[in-house]
């Protein structure tokens, strides 16, 4: 698969990163014994979805993480810490707001004590390179958001660095915006009109590594591991609309649904999985009542088939996958393979009245989810009939970080206030059986 | 920002303008003022000139001087502190135990009380010379305004945002860049604002800081305050009048000198994506822009600023150690640090209990504590009252957004002017009409810091949201219903940090509020603040102490229990957004 016959500019050997539990310990893992090469010439994608790990990936090559184990070498050297060869542009532009346009590209180079005489026209020729002439003196807040990205990659571009990390530089953008950085991009780098001698970039918009990439690294999440790896040789400029490119963007989807093996009988029971450390996402019970409404109804008629779905409601794959993955979890759809099926419960469900939804998804929830059985069988349990939301949060901290115990917690609440299978008053933070009058 | 103000100054024409003129004029009547007033500063004690106050006016603009240059002083070591402490907290997750709640500690002392011992420490420190007092009083100033500069900053280091953060490190900011470049302009506007609020809090202690006398030692700094302690004094009701106005025009020149361009200059550093939709204006910061010699001038040192941040400064390599023996030393060290700073902690526990304990005896304590609550009583039945009225006040006037933008100005400034300054008056009508001083003396504790009351709601209510007024208009949500189900609720955030300042600031004000003079006349109430008021005034050290501590207990134990609640709860339930 690598080509053997140049030298990589960067390894990664083996590389695993952990989380750290409330507690401290070492919970689940992030990374899970990562390898990869970057050689001279390629655009790499490391695309996957939330909880793949691919950010802490790209920091750990950067060198502003440590791996757990393992190791990153660039150009045959260990990486200790963030060094000159690489620069990052981020999700955000992370512009400073105090500084001017010009000032913000000098200042990587004046922090390396580039006399000022060299570093203005290196910056005022990144500029320029970018299209941003004429905007110099422009402070971040009086720039649009595609504009504040420019200003990112050209104080990347200013210090000549031989990799480009870029960390969704395209996600926080409108389409249309993100669409122009994009094609300004690729045309720079197919004319080599920037020095750079590889590009690893972060991503969870499947369309948008077809479109950029050599070379595509799937991750897989829960922890993220290098599923597979593809090869796009479709030549610049490539074309969305071309059956390669549909293939491609199909046979992308089919793998990052495919029904993962049972999770090994771990601790971090991978999602969707069993047991009470399942990390639960962020989906708003309207999110799920919608899908599957539409997903009922003609054209899809209970089956769809994911890059068109996710096309016609303009979500991307980190919107769309938490939704359909939580309606799996609740066995109400079926996600696999690229495609997304309604169960016979999922189809009564988007038949029923208000009452009934909320009696057969609390039916669902107790069912399936471990944590809300067991919230519930506390409370069942309990002549008070009450409990405080703490102790689910430190039972939840065994196994997870804080951040995802409580994000889990946060959607259980909503999930069984929504089913009705409990009531939760936030002021004093329990749980109880009682209905509000 | 200096580059870009170089920058546009290069292309015009270098002659200077109308506006450089004044501009000038300005300045150098600030660097004749400074050189004119710290002349006074180290003359020897004996100096006929150094310690007489005289009443004529003529004298005034030069009091007030040297009580603003006081004032500035201060204000730089709050600075320095700011930068030294709280980056230090900041930085090392060892010193941040012990140094944060030490300065939660220090914020609830009454800096007042203290004034004593500081006076004594510092005239021993220069002996025979004004410098010593000089010293003392800017050091109680100081005390009155470091400790909330020295918060903020800290809290926006911690808030830096994480990719601003990668971003300097990915481009191998050394620390020192990193501060200047990233920290401290992020830290900016919050930090500008509590210089602002500390500053208008300093006046109150400079005018009760330039006089005083501890025991048979009576030092008068030549200031406004002493000059008013001299009225006092000598029953000249014209003296404090003409005090009053003098106050006043300094407060005012301060308010339109400083406070205005400092929060407008430090709008610029707000890290937000776009430009809001208000502009702090300020015609000195417009008078600049439209300067050209002047610009230019300040353009050197700007540059020259500019260099030293970026100077690398780096460190010499540390020590790398495998991540296995750093956790070991981390423990260790970290052993060291709580045994250091326990074994220091129970020395000092043990220092004052035998200072006090020597010389007091079990009535004194009881006697301190029931005074402590009567004053507790005190500040919390006219915070209720304050809030009584100023919270509709508040309300109203913040609704109605021109005339919000009139009044706002009006209250910053009244919360600036010292109302210590107004306490003659006071005890004047108090003694005319043999008032109840217990009821009416109470009144001071709340005159100067009730304006954070209405200032707070004020500014709370103008940004109650336009849509949630109109629903509760379509809904027709009237009278009761419209005051306790939208706006307090609404306005309850804003409220709460307006009542903990002024609840704060209260008990300091007790101090000098509870026990006022009138020549040879005295008013009285009952309170620990008279406690400590007369304590010091016959060099009474233990129950100095005493009525110090008792009273910082009990505003640590007021802000931990009910103060912070309320905050907390505020933040969670009835924070819009």
């Amino acid at each position: 698969m690598l080509d053997t016959r140049t030298k990589p500019i960067l390894e990664v050997k083996n590389v695993s990163q952990s989380y750290r539990t409330g507690s401290g310990e070492a919970g689940a893992q992030v990374l899970d014994n990562v390898s990869l090469r970057l050689t001279e010439g390629e655009i790499v994608g490391l695309l996957g979805r939330s909880g793949s790990g691919k950010s802490s990936l790209l920091r750990i090559i950067s060198g502003l993480a440590k791996p757990t184990e393992g190791e990153v070498l660039f150009r045959e050297e260990a990486v200790t810490g963030p060094y000159d060869s690489i620069s990052m542009v981020f999700q955000s532009a992370a512009l400073f707001p105090w500084l001017s346009v010009l000032a913000n590209v000098e200042l990587g180079l004046r922090a390396k004590k580039v006399p000022e005489a060299e570093a203005r026209p290196r910056a005022l020729k990144a500029i320029d390179v970018i299209g941003l002439d004429g905007f110099e003196s422009a402070f971040p807040k009086e720039l649009s958001g595609g504009m504040r990205q420019r200003v990112g990659f050209a104080r990347a571009l200013v210090v000549d660095p031989t990799i480009l990390l870029m960390d969704e530089p395209f996600s926080a953008l409108d389409v249309l915006t993100a669409e122009t950085l994009r094609t300004d991009l690729l045309d720079l780098w197919v004319e080599g009109r920037i020095p750079i001698k590889s590009i690893l970039m972060v991503t969870h918009n499947i369309e948008e590594a077809v479109l950029m990439c050599n070379r595509i690294l799937v991750l897989s999440s829960n922890p993220g591991r290098i599923a597979e790896e593809i090869h796009v040789t479709l030549p610049y400029p490539r074309n969305r609309l071309a059956p390669e490119f549909r293939q491609l963007v199909d046979r992308i989807y089919a793998l990052m649904t495919r029904r993962q093996a049972p999770a090994a009988p771990g601790r971090e029971g991978t999602f969707p999985g069993l047991g009470l450390g399942m990390a639960l996402p962020e989906v708003s019970t309207n999110t799920m009542a919608g899908l599957m409404e539409t997903l009922a109804a003609p054209p899809y008629n209970g089956h769809a088939d994911l890059p068109p779905l996710a096309d016609s409601l303009q979500m991307a794959i980190d919107d769309l996958f938490p939704v359909g993955e939580t309606l799996q979890l609740l066995r109400f759809a079926e996600f696999a393979e690229g495609d997304i099926k309604l169960t016979p419960a999922g189809m009564r469900f988007a038949e029923m009245d208000v009452d009934a939804r909320k009696k057969l998804f609390g039916d669902h929830l107790l069912a399936y989810v471990p944590l809300a059985a067991r919230i519930r069988n506390v409370l069942d349990e309990r002549p008070t009939h009450w409990a405080r939301a703490a102790r689910f949060l430190e039972e939840l901290e065994d196994y997870l970080s804080e951040d995802y115990a409580e994000r889990t917690l946060k959607s259980i609440i909503t999930w069984g206030r929504y089913g009705e299978i409990f009531a939760y008053d936030e002021t004093s933070e329990t749980f109880s059986l009682e209905n509000p009058a | 920002m200096s580059r870009f103000v170089a920058l546009a100054a290069r292309g015009r024409s270098a002659l200077p303008n109308i506006f450089d003129l004044i501009a000038f004029a300005l300045i150098f009547g600030a660097f004749v003022a400074i050189v004119h007033g710290s002349r006074g500063m180290t003359l020897p004690l004996h100096a006929p000139q150094a310690t007489a106050i005289s009443l004529d006016y003529s004298n005034l603009p030069y009091y007030a001087l040297r009580t603003t240059l006081r004032m500035f002083a201060a204000m730089i070591a709050s600075l320095v502190f700011t930068f030294i402490y709280a980056t230090w907290a900041a930085k090392s997750r060892r010193a941040e135990k012990f140094l944060i709640p030490m300065l939660d500690v220090l914020q609830s002392v009454p800096i007042l009380g203290f004034l004593s011992f500081t006076v004594t420490f510092f005239l021993g420190l220069f002996p025979g010379s004004t410098l010593g007092a000089e010293c003392a009083a800017i050091f109680a100033i100081f005390t009155s305004q470091a400790w909330n500069m020295a918060f903020s900053f800290y809290q926006s280091l911690h808030t830096v945002p994480k990719e601003l953060d990668e971003v300097a490190d990915s481009f191998l900011l050394s620390p020192w860049q990193k501060f200047w470049q990233l920290e401290t302009p992020y830290a900016m506007p919050g930090l500008i604002w509590n210089m602002m609020v500390s500053m208008s809090g300093g006046w109150f202690f400079v005018v009760a800081s330039e006089a005083i006398s501890v025991g048979n030692t009576t030092v008068s700094l030549p200031g406004v305050g002493s000059y008013l302690a001299m009225a006092i004094d000598q029953k000249r009701i014209d003296a404090v009048i003409a005090a009053i106005v003098m106050m006043l025009v300094v407060i005012i020149a301060y308010d339109q000198l400083l406070f205005r361009p400092l929060v407008a200059f430090g709008s610029r550093f707000r890290f937000e994506l776009s430009a809001s939709q208000e502009e702090e204006r300020s015609w000195v910061i417009l008078l600049f822009r439209r300067t050209k010699w002047l610009r230019a001038v300040t353009g050197v040192p700007a540059r020259l600023f500019q260099d030293v941040a970026l100077w690398r400064l780096d460190l010499p390599i540390r020590a790398n150690l495998s991540p296995a023996a750093n956790e070991w030393k981390e423990r260790v060290l970290d052993l060291v640090a709580v045994m250091i700073g326990g074994t220091i902690g129970i020395y000092a526990l043990w220092l004052l209990s035998h200072f006090v304990v020597k010389s007091l005896t079990f009535g004194d304590i009881e006697q301190a504590l029931g005074l402590t609550f009567l004053t507790l009583l005190r500040v919390l039945a006219l915070i209720l009252l304050a809030s009584l009225v100023w919270v509709p006040v508040g309300i109203l006037v913040g609704l109605n957004p021109r005339l919000a933008e009139r009044v706002q100005p009006l209250t910053q400034f009244l919360a600036a002017f010292p109302a210590n300054v107004l306490f003659p008056i006071a005890v004047v009508l108090i003694v005319r009409w043999a008032l109840n001083p217990d009821i009416w003396l109470s009144f001071l504790i709340i005159f100067g810091t009730q304006w954070y009351i209405l200032f707070n709601v004020i500014g709370g209510a103008s940004t109650f949201p336009n849509d949630l007024r109109e629903a509760a208009a379509t809904f027709h949500v009237r009278g009761w219903d419209w005051w306790t189900k939208v706006m307090l609720p609404a306005v309850f955030p804003y409220y709460v940090t307006g009542a903990l300042t002024a609840s704060g600031g209260s008990w300091n004000a007790a101090i000098v509020a509870e026990y006022v003079k009138w020549g040879k006349d005295t008013v009285t109430a009952h309170g620990i603040g008279s406690y400590i008021a007369k304590a010091t005034e016959a060099g009474d050290y233990p129950r100095i102490v005493l009525g110090v501590a008792m009273m910082s207990i009990f505003v640590i134990l007021l802000n931990r229990t009910f103060w912070r609640p309320l905050a907390r709860f505020a933040e969670r339930r009835l924070q819009l957004t």
